[in-house]
């Protein structure tokens, strides 16, 4: 039922936060060792990089960063951020990108998850957003619409987002781990479902894929925490970047799965510690939530880039009286468009 | 997978049946009930409204041991008189009779084609606990949390959950799954006939507000009093033109409710064993106009805008009554009988349930 892709169309983008990738991508080798990698160090980080040999990968440094995208820009590629640079600079149709302490996940028959594969499924299958399907993918093997899905909405639309799970350490938020401190995610939940149009939610970076070609500049560093660190529980930036791809897909007619595939997230990091930080996280969502379920962007706009540059426009209006973080956002989220306009090579598509 | 039902044997009843004084199973049925046999363990502790379809001189004979009442085709007629017209013949969308006549809190359908279903672990699945578990938990309509229900055990609400909306809302209705033979349509059960839905998949989830989906009879739930009178199962069956299509229109209507009135609907778990596979050209026949007419009426649906002063249930039925005959009667007049039907039920329905004098309250 999906196209047939090649491997060339996709890139793996992994932003370095850790020096040491040995373990990392030597778990992931059986699924990545065919694919081209994009890997981004972290800024900040200090130590050299240690990866392993027989990989066909592009690395990307500060030095790197700074050449290409220069000083004038507001945009800080530093900590989880990083990524977005290898975002910028792929040429693939289809990216995939995993947190680097993020392993393999096995299924429910004990057997490894192809992370990969899954995504470029889910990706490649149509998404279906304006009704709901209770067996969930239609797509998927052993599945179809059920009685009463109507007929002229199966055909779908393009899926341009792919949110996977994670097992072991869930994305939960600082205050949540700290009140569950032994929790951890074992349940393996098989199903890909569309996320409704117009229905927002909270998009984890730790597990994603998209497709560059329509929604490439829709994915933005733009939001940093006056207390952005490098544990999860300490940023945001995934979250908003989300809310602005959600809103953009629902726009643009694009379809967002969440579901399938699971990758293990290593226990890493201590929630108490990261619950002074993150109060700013959570305080910021109850700001934003309402912002962007009333948020409807204008008909001209047809292309991501459009869309982006609406959004922000918006945040300035709407939020940047309210917190100094939002009207950098805004400013961020342009710059973000011109920097992806002249190094992002070819614009991005319009519509579906 | 190797797809079986869980055996009588298999089946062992709980300890503590939830809600047994607060809740009513409702089944309809044309043939016999003999499937209530692999269901006893679960289901003996409730008291069950059976509604009997077709020929009312038929005796169907109930299983020993259990506490139920039976309402037969002239059952129907002799308490509802002429509003009986609403209740639907040669058609298990009867079965909203026995929502109507229940006095119960909370009620669970079931058809007579339906077994106990097993987790993947080979367990038998009490669809009836799981079913209580997800109406006693709120709901989560206004944002999607990507681990599912964060009521569960085991999972919770993701990073970048607005904590002003992790209380949720009250749960109106539980929609469960089949395992076994799916729930399709005529087309898909004609091109696929040989599929079975072998998937397990372990999840409940809140469906967002603002989007609809097609609501399965075969294994609902309910709390009657938030959401009953709107479970009407429309007009269907003999001397219809239509059929397969009751539990869809009522699922499109209960969820334009439920959004208006910030209510919860859920999907996924629990699973039960569907055991038979309808006749797919007797379903075409049934479905063939529905097929059609639902291009239409989905819009209207995800179109609809209740008034504000909307605040009860019935207010809500009422007004959507009324808007179906205006703008669906120019599709098929029988959208105006239809809209009629949907009034004689909700005028039923208040007369058999009158609002509780004892606390001066309307319930």
């Amino acid at each position: 039922m999906s196209l047939p892709i090649k491997d060339d169309e996709i890139d793996i983008v992994i932003g370095a936060l850790h020096s040491d990738l040995t373990s990392f991508m030597n778990a992931w080798r059986p699924i990545f060792s065919r694919f081209h990698l994009i890997i981004v160090k972290d800024p900040d980080l200090k130590e050299e990089l240690k990866i392993p040999e027989g990989f066909n990968l592009d690395i990307y440094k500060k030095l790197d960063i700074d050449r290409v995208v220069g000083t004038s820009t507001s945009i800080i590629f530093s900590g989880y951020s990083c990524r977005y640079f290898g975002y910028l600079v792929s040429r693939k149709k289809y990216i995939i990108s995993v947190d680097d302490d993020c392993l393999p996940a096995k299924d429910n028959k004990g057997f490894l998850v192809d992370a990969v594969a899954q995504h470029i499924t889910n990706l490649t299958t149509p998404a279906t957003p304006f009704f709901f399907n209770t067996l969930y993918d239609p797509f998927t093997e052993g599945a179809d619409f059920v009685r009463g899905y109507p007929f002229s909405l199966r055909s779908g639309v393009t899926c341009a987002l792919s949110c996977g799970l994670w097992h072991n350490l869930a994305d939960y938020d600082a205050p949540t781990q700290a009140l569950k401190p032994e929790e951890r995610n074992s349940r393996y939940v098989d199903a890909v479902l569309t996320v409704p149009a117009r229905t927002l939610m909270p998009i984890s970076g730790i597990n994603i894929a998209f497709n560059r070609d329509v929604v490439g500049p829709a994915l933005l560093p733009c939001l940093r925490l006056a207390g952005e660190g490098k544990f999860r529980w300490e940023t945001m930036e995934d979250i908003w970047s989300g809310m602005c791809v959600k809103v953009i897909c629902d726009h643009l007619g694009l379809g967002v799965k969440t579901g399938l595939p699971y990758v293990w997230r290593n226990d890493r990091g201590d929630a108490i510690a990261s619950l002074r930080k993150e109060w700013e996280g959570v305080k910021m969502m109850e700001e934003v939530v309402p912002f962007f379920q009333s948020l409807r962007l204008p008909q001209e706009a047809t292309t991501a880039e459009d869309c982006v540059v609406e959004v922000a426009n918006a945040v300035k209006e709407k939020l940047g009286s309210k917190d100094p973080m939002f009207a950098r956002t805004a400013n961020a989220m342009l710059d973000w468009v011109k920097l992806w306009k002249s190094v992002g090579g070819s614009s991005s598509s319009p519509g579906a | 997978m190797v797809l079986e039902p869980a055996t009588a044997t298999q089946t062992a009843a709980p300890a503590m049946p939830q809600l047994k004084d607060e809740l009513d199973i409702v089944i309809p049925t044309i043939r016999n009930l003999d499937f209530l046999e692999m269901w006893r363990p679960f289901f003996q502790p409730y008291h069950l409204i059976i509604v009997q379809d077709g020929d009312p001189s038929k005796t169907i004979k109930v299983p020993p041991g259990f506490d139920y009442e039976l309402y037969n085709r002239n059952d129907i007629n002799k308490i509802l008189g002429p509003k009986a017209s609403c209740i639907s013949f040669k058609d298990s969308a009867c079965r909203c009779f026995g929502y109507m006549v229940s006095k119960k809190k909370y009620i669970f359908t079931i058809d007579d084609d339906c077994f106990v279903a097993k987790d993947p672990s080979g367990k038998a699945v009490n669809a009836l606990e799981q079913h209580i578990k997800n109406l006693l938990c709120p709901s989560t309509p206004f944002f999607f949390n990507t681990l599912y229900d964060p009521f569960r055990e085991g999972a919770d609400f993701v990073r970048g959950y607005p904590f002003s909306l992790r209380e949720g809302v009250p749960t109106a209705v539980s929609h469960g799954l089949w395992l076994n033979i799916p729930d399709y349509d005529a087309p898909t059960q004609l091109v696929k006939p040989l599929e079975r839905n072998t998937r397990f998949v372990d999840a409940v989830l809140t469906i967002p507000k603002g989007t609809l989906f097609p609501m399965c009879g075969m294994n609902l739930a309910f709390d009657r009093d938030l959401i009953g009178p709107a479970m009407y199962f429309g007009l269907m069956g003999d001397g219809q033109p239509i059929g397969r299509y009751d539990d869809m229109w009522a699922g499109w209507c209960i969820k334009v409710i439920c959004d208006h009135l910030g209510l919860g609907v859920k999907t996924g778990l629990p699973y039960i064993y569907h055991s038979k596979a309808s006749n797919p050209f007797v379903n075409l026949r049934k479905e063939y106009k529905g097929i059609f007419w639902q291009e239409e009426i989905i819009p209207f649906f995800q179109q609809v805008v209740l008034p504000k002063d909307c605040t009860t249930v019935q207010k809500c039925y009422i007004e959507l009554a009324k808007q179906v005959k205006e703008k669906l009667s120019k599709v098929d007049p029988y959208f105006d009988k239809l809209g009629d039907a949907m009034v004689t039920w909700i005028k039923a329905w208040d007369e058999l349930n009158p609002p509780s004098v004892l606390n001066g309250k309307a319930s």
